[in-house]
């Protein structure tokens, strides 16, 4: 209704996520203010911008850790708002938080079964985790606390993908992890979509975000500066939105605005 | 061979206060709470094992089928309508909130029971005969059990946490809360779990202590959480075998006083225990800290 949607994918179906009016407080501080955005299913949905923009405030307040002052999450058209985050990952809401959260004095396997615990039925068990990522089922038994960076960041997106998530929240993936390291993770994105999943992901990373994501939504101090598809937006554009600049505006059509 | 005795009884004896100390050990290590009732809750234990029999009078070793579980539900129970709303808090009022608790227990135990002290299964073969090793060293029975009960009960909880899902869980939430919700973990009832297997053990120890001494509505603080606390912390907090060591060495340091001089038995467990707070706080059989 409000939500400043494209308005070609809003014809397509119901959004898997959608969030109206969001606003998000950190005690007396604004984190987000008034978003709103809709996830189509198979869509690899990234929110770009810069630190402390908001963006893991967003996912976050999607995957149920915080809760918003005002605003609406619906989830395959229904309203999850006040569901608590376990109900959330059950019903397939799945999160890889920041700094991979893993259970440290846990094993590898262990890890992975904890996701299993309460997944859905689906295409990913913990041995298709060990077939994407063949040196996993060699660790199994080491704590993850012995693992590179890149290793635990592995293990942890195996963790959430053993839930069969319906949409995947990719919390900066990215960070901490060299280059070389991100794009191998990034890679693996193809193949984990063809199960049929949507990624919902924050990436500070901008170039990565625009070569993976088909559509965009950057942010900044908690407003939407910029939302569209990769091929819709141009760099200069991006780069206004992402850093505040004028000539940035909302959505790929004219008259779209959130920006009150 | 006095001394050789005093050392048997005391390793004896640890398996006793091992039973007291794991659940306030498990909790401790997993929700970060320290229970202050957990001994009071030992002596309702014995208390409602004392009322079982009276009423039904299944043998008195046959109490813990039904007391074990009772206990369990309560803390589940405890654990969700008190515990967790202070935890939500800080840590700080679970303190407030486990002393409230202990205080409520013991006045309502005086008041409905009087302060008679009272025993379990005093008659029994089992509770008053002991075999003898040589001419010095006579062994009870019941302290055999209860050291063998307790490493039942200690290998029962590794099992537990180490192999099933809920002990993963349970690992899990105690390693990251949040990113065991976004796991589907519901860390309230795993928590629930948790206190459930620890009331479950402190139960077993209530009863023991019932067969072996005496319990009184005071029982639960001036001996039972204290003797865990000083396990706990002997052993290292939050170690579950560390509770055996640390039962052990309190048993074997108040036998030994006992054996210089008798009034010096409950002294000379603390002082180990002061000891090893100053220095060794970490306990002797933890690691370097987790991360």
């Amino acid at each position: 209704m409000t939500a400043p949607a494209n308005g070609e994918e809003s014809a397509a179906g119901t959004p898997l996520v959608e969030l109206r009016d969001l606003v998000v407080h950190h005690g007396q501080l604004q984190a987000l203010d008034s978003i709103s955005l809709r996830v189509m299913p198979g869509e690899v949905y990234a929110i770009i911008g810069a630190n402390g923009a908001g963006k893991s405030t967003l996912l976050r307040t999607i995957a149920g850790l915080h809760r918003p002052t005002s605003g609406t999450i619906r989830f395959d058209g229904k309203d999850v708002t006040g569901l608590r985050p376990e109900r959330r990952a059950r019903q397939g809401i799945v999160m890889v938080p920041e700094g991979r959260r893993l259970f440290g004095s846990l094993s590898v396997m262990e890890n992975l079964q904890v996701g299993a615990t309460y997944s859905r039925p689906g295409p990913w068990t913990i041995d298709r985790v060990f077939e994407l990522f063949s040196w996993m089922h060699d660790r199994r038994g080491q704590p993850t606390s012995q693992l590179s960076g890149g290793e635990q960041q592995t293990v942890a997106l195996g963790r959430a993908l053993v839930a069969n998530p319906r949409v995947l929240l990719l919390d900066e993936l990215s960070l901490g992890l060299a280059p070389v390291v991100v794009q191998r993770i990034y890679g693996m994105l193809p193949q984990i979509m063809a199960s049929g999943l949507t990624v919902l992901l924050v990436e500070q990373d901008v170039s990565q975000a625009l070569r993976v994501a088909s559509h965009i939504h950057c942010l900044l101090e908690g407003r939407t500066t910029l939302e569209g598809r990769p091929a819709e937006v141009t760099a200069e554009r991006v780069e206004a939105a992402y850093f505040g600049l004028a000539g940035a505006g909302v959505g790929g059509q004219p008259g779209e605005g959130s920006e009150s | 061979m006095a001394w050789v005795n005093a050392i048997i009884q005391g390793i004896l004896t640890g398996g006793l206060y091992a039973l007291f100390a794991c659940g306030l050990s498990l909790l401790f290590g997993v929700m970060k709470v320290v229970n202050l009732a957990h001994g009071d809750l030992a002596v309702v234990a014995g208390y409602v094992a004392i009322g079982i029999i009276t009423v039904t009078h299944i043998p008195v070793l046959w109490s813990f089928v039904v007391v074990v579980p009772v206990m369990a539900v309560v803390g589940y129970v405890v654990q969700r309508t008190m515990i967790q709303g202070a935890l939500d808090r800080s840590v700080l009022t679970t303190l407030m909130v486990t002393f409230g608790l202990s205080v409520v227990i013991e006045n309502g135990l005086l008041q409905f029971f009087t302060a008679n002290s009272r025993g379990l299964g005093t008659g029994l073969a089992l509770v008053t005969d002991s075999f003898t090793i040589g001419s010095q060293i006579q062994i009870a029975y019941l302290l055999v059990v209860i050291f063998a009960v307790a490493v039942v009960v200690l290998l029962g909880l590794q099992y537990f946490l180490s192999a099933s899902k809920y002990g993963r869980l349970i690992r899990a939430v105690a390693d990251d809360k949040e990113a065991a919700q976004l796991s589907g973990a519901d860390h309230r009832h795993v928590f629930g779990i948790a206190a459930a297997v620890a009331f479950g053990t402190v139960a077993l120890g209530g009863i023991a202590y019932g067969m072996y001494s005496q319990l009184d509505p005071t029982t639960g603080t001036d001996t039972i959480l204290l003797f865990a606390f000083a396990a706990v912390v002997i052993g290292g907090l939050g170690s579950l075998w560390g509770t055996l060591v640390g039962g052990i060495a309190l048993g074997v340091a108040q036998q030994i006083g006992a054996q210089i001089n008798i009034s010096d038995e409950v002294l000379a467990g603390y002082l180990v225990f002061l000891v090893i707070l100053v220095l060794r706080p970490q306990g002797l059989t933890a690691r370097r800290a987790q991360s």
